[in-house]
């Protein structure tokens, strides 16, 4: 008998409880606050008004490169959303929008996109990554992190960003194998975008779903509106609970769609359509998620045009301290810290002919 | 003849290596739909279709894994790393299969694959993205490692590196990508690895660089002859492995003052192996202690300092000043 069926069972779920048409599944809606929605509203549409803005100062020549999140609103503010300050969050390039849910100044986001490393410097205790350029570099990160977090006894939960693209990484591969085989209490959320770059999602894999790469590993995986703010919610909850009690590792491919420029740097019209990009703005999730809370009565337009003049407000203070920083900050000295605890003294000595110089210079 | 800008010359370069070699592939992220990020393989997938220009997925290893595969199975990839920051993952594949093939099958197999990638710093990127650490590549045997700093140069070396039968790891200083323009011949040019050249000529110093470096040792070169009277030779080493050490030596010895500038950090940078080779090579002919001007032992800095980071003029400049009255 040489040619059996292994039984594997094999199905992805897809889970959508707020469609586009802002209709909702009352059976599977979850149980979320009014206060939690409303401020899950308010960040996602700061981090809109942060992108747009952020763009045009990079076009003014003010601030660098950068990768804008807009459109992945949802499945960043309400993952985030469902986990509390203390469980870890370990962030891919994009991830903007989750870093200002997790209470990040948009002032110093300003400041490092405008070049300055004191734009990304985190507080000690904090349980905040930087941001992860290398593509899936991230991921085996937030393995260690939840193991550790198990072995210290912590009841904490990590969860990781990373995109499509990340999935063809060796690194992705490896953290899922080994967040499965050890159990560690972590949650992979894949923005699936559709794009990398130029790659379309369809070129970058053959996999049906990239929910499905997790099965292989026998974790836990789904498919989620990636734009539907409450099934991201409920799906990261339930995950959040899985590590909670034990069960280890899931992943969550939060199908959503890469609405503007990869980065800055970046020129989409070389490789995909206009339409597809307008097919994709009518299931952008803010404005569904503002027709959820009007049919409740939780948010009227007056509310709406209110809220967009303060967040107008605050982004535009955001730049201005930013701006103060900036030209607070001239000595360039700080390049030398940091590299190790304490400076090894060749290290101190290029710094200190470094600062001669720039006291000559003065 | 037409002027080309570096990253047009590259582009020659693969055009017509592609055109006139069926068996040169190339493969990278965004190589071919797109023309790459930098736009070095542009046009290449509508001329050769995408069966020899691979849009590869996000995956550096295998990238590099494949190539090594493709270059023992009678291709020659042409490999683009997006930027040098990314190609370790790949790094384990040049340094534990690329580079020891040959040795290891006593020439039964061979990689002649090229590894494309830009970098250092000076264009405003991002993190990870102005970095120049040739010397992984530059250290480790088996490896060629190349670095242009004009149009020209930059198209015949790329040409030799793909017909070149061992792996040539190929950085190119993207600072350079568009900052001027080149006579390039539309026929076919070459200049043999391994060789550097005299980029200025002058009896009173030696000046040694490559890339992106080069042009601010030359530019410091004119400064010295106007404000010092002084004519500095200027070495452009082109290649970093094999390293061409008879043209400096020789430089060294006439001149007997040398100053070594690159961007490279500088504790084991490419300065402290030219050092070497001068004291074994030329010694008793210099008149004063070698200096060398490099990036600083930190991580290269967001963009708003990266300029802090890079030789500049006032750098170079004091220190050929100073090898000059020591
Ligand atoms: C290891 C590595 N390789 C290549 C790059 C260049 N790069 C930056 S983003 C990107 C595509 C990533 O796509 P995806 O994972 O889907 O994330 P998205 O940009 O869509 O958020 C590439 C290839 C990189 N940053 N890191
Ligand atoms: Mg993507």
């Amino acid at each position: 008998m040489p040619r059996k069926r292994v039984r594997l069972e094999h199905a992805v779920e897809y889970l959508s409880i707020l469609d586009e048409k802002g209709r909702v599944d009352d059976k599977l809606e979850p149980d979320i606050s009014k206060q939690t929605l409303l401020d899950i509203h308010r960040m996602m549409l700061l981090s809109r008004r942060l992108d747009e803005r952020m763009l045009t100062l990079q076009r003014q020549g003010r601030i660098g490169t950068f990768a804008p999140a807009k459109g992945q609103e949802a499945s960043q503010i309400a993952a985030m959303a469902a986990l509390s300050g203390d469980d870890w969050f370990v962030p891919a390039f994009r991830e903007t929008a989750a870093m200002l849910w997790r209470g990040i100044p948009p002032e110093n986001l300003l400041l490092y996109n405008a070049g300055y490393s004191e734009g990304g410097a985190i507080e000690e205790g904090s349980h905040d990554l930087p941001i992860s350029i290398p593509v899936a570099s991230q991921i085996p990160h937030a393995v260690g992190i939840g193991y550790a977090s198990g072995l210290r006894g912590l009841d904490e939960v990590t969860i990781t960003f990373f995109g499509d693209g990340a999935t063809s990484e060796g690194d992705f591969h490896e953290a899922l194998n080994f967040a499965s085989v050890l159990k560690t209490p972590v949650i992979f959320l894949c923005q699936n975008n559709h794009w990398a770059i130029s790659m379309p999602r369809g070129r970058q894999s053959e996999s049906r779903t990239l929910a499905q790469k997790g099965l292989a590993y026998a974790i836990p995986s789904l498919q989620v509106d990636g734009n539907d703010v409450l099934a991201v919610y409920a799906a990261v909850q339930e995950a959040a609970q899985r590590a909670r009690d034990g069960e280890g590792p899931t992943l969550i491919e939060c199908v959503t769609y890469r609405l503007t420029v990869h980065t800055t740097a970046d020129d989409p019209s070389k490789y995909r359509d206009e339409e597809e990009v307008e097919k994709w703005q009518g299931r952008e999730p803010i404005a569904r998620l503002q027709t959820y809370l009007k049919k409740k009565r939780w948010l009227s337009d007056k509310q709406i045009d209110k809220l967009e003049k303060e967040i107008e407000g605050q982004v535009d203070k955001a730049w201005e301290s930013a701006h103060e920083r900036i030209e607070s900050l001239s000595d360039s000295q700080v390049i030398f810290d940091h590299v190790y605890a304490e400076t090894p003294e060749y290290l101190e000595s290029q710094r200190q002919s470094f600062a001669d110089r720039l006291k000559e210079g003065e | 003849m037409a002027e080309l800008n570096m990253a047009d010359a590259l582009n020659l370069a693969l055009t017509q290596e592609m055109e006139k070699d069926d068996s040169v592939v190339v493969l990278g992220e965004d190589v071919g739909v797109d023309g790459g990020v930098f736009r070095i393989t542009d046009g290449l997938l509508e001329r050769y279709g995408e069966r020899r220009v691979i849009d590869s997925p996000v995956a550096e290893t295998a990238l590099t894994g494949v190539s090594v595969g493709l270059a023992i199975n009678g291709l020659k990839p042409v490999c683009e790393m997006q930027f040098s920051g990314f190609s370790y993952q790949g790094f384990h594949q040049m340094e534990a299969h690329a580079a020891r093939m040959r040795w290891r099958t006593r020439g039964g197999h061979t990689v002649p694959m090229v590894l494309r990638m830009p970098y250092g710093a000076g264009v405003h990127a991002l993190e990870h993205h102005s970095e120049s650490k040739e010397v992984f590549y530059a250290h480790t045997p088996g490896l060629k490692m190349v670095v242009p700093s004009t149009p020209r140069n930059a198209r015949a070396l790329l040409v030799s590196a793909i017909r070149d039968p061992d792996p040539v790891v190929f950085f190119e200083p993207k600072a350079v990508y568009r900052a001027f323009r080149e006579e390039v011949p539309d026929e076919e040019e070459t200049l043999p690895l391994g060789e550097s050249r005299v980029a200025r000529e002058g009896d009173d110093l030696t000046l040694i660089s490559y890339g992106a470096m080069l042009h601010r040792a030359l530019e410091a070169a004119d400064t010295l002859a106007e404000e010092d009277g002084v004519e500095a030779e200027v070495i452009d080493l082109l290649s970093l492995s094999p390293l061409d050490h008879s043209r400096f030596a020789e430089s060294a010895r006439r001149t007997g003052r040398v100053v070594i500038v690159h961007e490279a950090h500088r504790t084991f940078g490419p300065a402290g192996e030219i050092m070497a080779r001068l004291t074994e090579e030329a010694f008793y002919y210099l008149e004063a202690p070698v200096r060398r001007v490099t990036g600083f032992d930190t991580i290269v800095p967001l963009f708003a300092r990266e300029q802090d980071y890079l030789p500049d003029q006032e750098r170079i400049l004091a220190a050929a000043r100073g090898v000059l009255n020591d």
